[in-house]
């Protein structure tokens, strides 16, 4: 554990202090634990992997800045890269040398990200990149991306004709603007994309084949690796320490209970969700009882504390209102939970789909 | 008026210590008479008169003014007894020439860099603080808070403080009901322009099922505010106060998941209400304070 809690993550100097950080994690392969060795992983298992996540949070190590690259991009290429790829790619996500941003989202394809417009056309040796993306997170500090651009604006649907690449954030031709989430702080960007070369290389599988990439891409967001348990038996734990230390008051009793009982249904579920991966089994629309549970979880386990500071809860650069305004987005970002919700009616419960 | 002020400029303005706007904006709400409904007649007041005062704040709230409003309005009421103090504050308040904060003793002072009278109902009665301490930032940007110093000038050894947070309660319940107006309009004109999977998304039955709970909210706090104005309880203003703050921060909620990510930006303008109805919500009372005082009497 580093012996000061570390700057803000959406600053220049918390990033590079996180970057360090998990250089300093990777130095003995535990910055991302269920990789191979060769990576620089440890090899664990999903259970292992679960622990050691547990107890990161539950010691209240930082945010881990490759979070995007090591929980998004690198389960992509383990399912989709090239063995070049993912020796040239993981080593250095590992030890936080490359920062990588999701760039999915443009202006007009939000929750609809079919219908995004961004182009790659192709080029000898490889493509060029053109068109907007928005809502990029950590992109204002980060190295590279990775993202889907319609190669063929021909083809018959919206889905197809996508294809998956990866691109450097500071290659001629790119245009990062940060936008200022709600405190300002600078915890997106927008990209914009003129022209900029990507050699074959940095294609993920097949030209054309993007959606069904990014849909594995999208389940692994939402499910497992997005929030680990670890995080909300922290967070309760210290709404709990924050409740005796206010006195305990008799009106905030229920909801300390509820964020004590929410971490610990979160976290069965969670197990029960590894034993059945462990059995071979896929989860799918599963993902998405998860996004909506932890989001409304956090935003609830945070109003109760704002609540608990009374006044002190006002100000914005308390420890509390800052991990207030990050859960602020949870509904929003992953698959909105109106959209997983609708994941929820109509693959797990079977309804008919609606008019969309 | 304030249609035509260009209000979230001077917000922003206003978020960085910048006041010209402010207080031209400031000056305009005095001359349409708002402080002078707080102040009584013989202080160069049209007051007491708390349901047009009320009224007032709802359009002062669906505007996003900045500024310390409600504080203004608890100072008159602080002052109100007749006396010297009373003469010394009362017009220049009414007339929007001087701005007044107050905070309670050890609390913390709503734009006390900015009040040209900072006001502390202190232990031994009502003071005039003699300075402020650092400004700390509050999830509103427009919300900049201080600590007044300690000591200076006793106004007045026995105010009207149960009077002055009555007045502040039913101007905050006010203010936050027209925040939440705001916020249900604004969400409203969104959805119904924003396209996705090529429709208006204000089409979709999630998103028009939210905008429906947020108007049953709003709509059911308005007769609370209005009633509190005209009987001036304390338990019918505790009443308005929880009830229209809840209202304003659910729609709040609701406003920053429909429009999405870009609801979630400082540089979009909708973000001036959304952390204005978190921060009301807590100002003169939060919702359990509130909610004490409405089974208080009920014994
Ligand atoms: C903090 C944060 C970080 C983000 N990070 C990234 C990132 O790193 N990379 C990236 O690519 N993107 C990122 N995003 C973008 C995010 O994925 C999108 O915001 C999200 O997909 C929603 O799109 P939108 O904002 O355009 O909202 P819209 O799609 O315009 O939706 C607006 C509202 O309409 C509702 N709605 C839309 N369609 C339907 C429907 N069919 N039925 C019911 N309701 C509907 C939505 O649920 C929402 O409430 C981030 C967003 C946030 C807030």
């Amino acid at each position: 554990m580093p012996p000061e809690p570390l700057p803000s993550l959406e600053t220049a100097e918390g990033f590079a202090a996180h970057r360090a950080w998990e250089a300093e994690l990777a130095s003995d392969g535990w910055s991302a634990v269920n990789w191979p060795r060769r990576y620089g992983g440890r090899e664990c298992g999903l259970v292992r992997w679960l622990l050691f996540e547990e107890e990161y949070y539950t010691a209240d190590a930082p945010g881990r800045v490759g979070q995007n690259g090591v929980s998004l991009l690198a389960p992509t290429l383990f399912a989709h890269g090239t063995e070049e790829q993912r020796a040239r790619v993981l080593p250095a996500m590992a030890r936080g040398e490359t920062v990588w941003a999701q760039a999915w989202s443009e202006p007009e394809a939000g929750s609809d990200l079919a219908s995004l417009r961004a182009r790659a056309v192709r080029v000898p040796g490889g493509w060029r990149l053109s068109g907007q993306k928005t809502w990029s997170s950590r992109a204002a500090f980060a190295d590279r991306a990775f993202g889907l651009f319609r190669s063929d604006p021909e083809a018959a649907k919206p889905h197809q004709g996508l294809t998956y690449v990866m691109f450097d954030l500071r290659a001629k031709g790119v245009t990062v603007r940060p936008i200022g989430r709600l405190d300002g702080k600078p915890a997106f960007a927008e990209l914009f994309l003129d022209e900029v070369f990507v050699p074959d290389e940095d294609v993920i599988g097949e030209p054309g084949q993007g959606w069904r990439i990014a849909m594995a891409t999208a389940a692994d967001e939402r499910g497992l690796t997005l929030r680990s348990p670890g995080r909300f038996l922290a967070s309760a734990e210290r709404l709990h320490a924050l409740w005796r230390a206010r006195g305990a008051p008799q009106r905030a009793r229920a909801q300390v209970a509820d964020a004590l009982i929410g971490a610990r249904a979160y976290q069965l579920a969670t197990y029960a969700t590894a034993s059945r991966f462990l059995g071979g089994e896929r989860v799918g629309a599963e993902a998405s009882l998860n996004k909506v549970f932890w989001s409304e979880y956090d935003i609830a386990l945070h109003e109760t504390a704002l609540d608990l500071l009374g006044e002190e809860g006002e100000f914005a650069e308390e420890e509390w209102s800052q991990r207030y305004v990050f859960a602020l987005a949870g509904p929003i970002y992953a698959g909105t939970n109106e959209i997983q919700r609708d994941i929820i009616a109509e693959h797990l419960l079977g309804l008919p789909r609606g008019r969309r | 008026m304030l249609a035509a002020a260009g209000t979230p400029a001077a917000v922003r303005d206003w978020s960085r210590g910048e006041r010209a706007a402010g207080r031209a904006l400031w000056s305009r709400i005095a001359e349409a008479g708002v402080f002078a409904l707080a102040v009584p007649e013989a202080y160069e007041g049209l007051g007491p008169r708390p349901v047009e005062l009320a009224v007032a704040f709802v359009e002062l709230g669906r505007y996003a003014v900045p500024g310390p409003l409600v504080e203004t309005v608890a100072a008159a009421a602080a002052l109100s007894a007749p006396g010297p103090a009373a003469g010394r504050f009362l017009p220049g308040l009414a007339s929007g020439e001087s701005m007044a904060t107050l905070a309670r003793e050890g609390g913390y002072a709503l734009d006390g860099d900015a009040a040209t009278a900072r006001l502390v109902l202190a232990a031994d009665g009502l003071r005039l603080a003699p300075g402020h301490g650092p400004v700390r930032a509050s999830l509103d940007p427009a919300r900049r808070l201080t600590r007044l110093h300690p000591g200076g000038e006793l106004l007045d050894p026995d105010p009207a403080a149960d009077r002055a947070l009555l007045w502040a309660r039913l101007a905050t319940a006010a203010q936050a009901l027209g925040v939440g107006l705001a916020l249900l309009d604004r969400t409203v004109g969104y959805v119904k322009q924003r396209v996705q999977f090529g429709v208006p998304i204000g089409s979709f039955q999630a998103v028009k099922h939210r905008l429906a709970d947020a108007k049953i909210a709003l709509e059911f706090a308005r007769p609370l505010v209005l009633g509190a104005a005209v009987t001036m309880t304390p338990a019918d203003v505790a009443a308005a106060k929880v009830s229209a703050c809840e209202a304003a921060y659910t729609t709040a909620r609701t406003a920053l998941q429909l429009h999405g990510a870009i609801g979630y930006t400082a540089e979009y303008d909708l973000s001036l209400w959304l952390t204005k109805a978190r921060a009301l919500r807590t100002a003169w009372g939060d919702p359990d304070a509130c909610r004490t005082e409405v089974l208080r009497d009920r014994a």
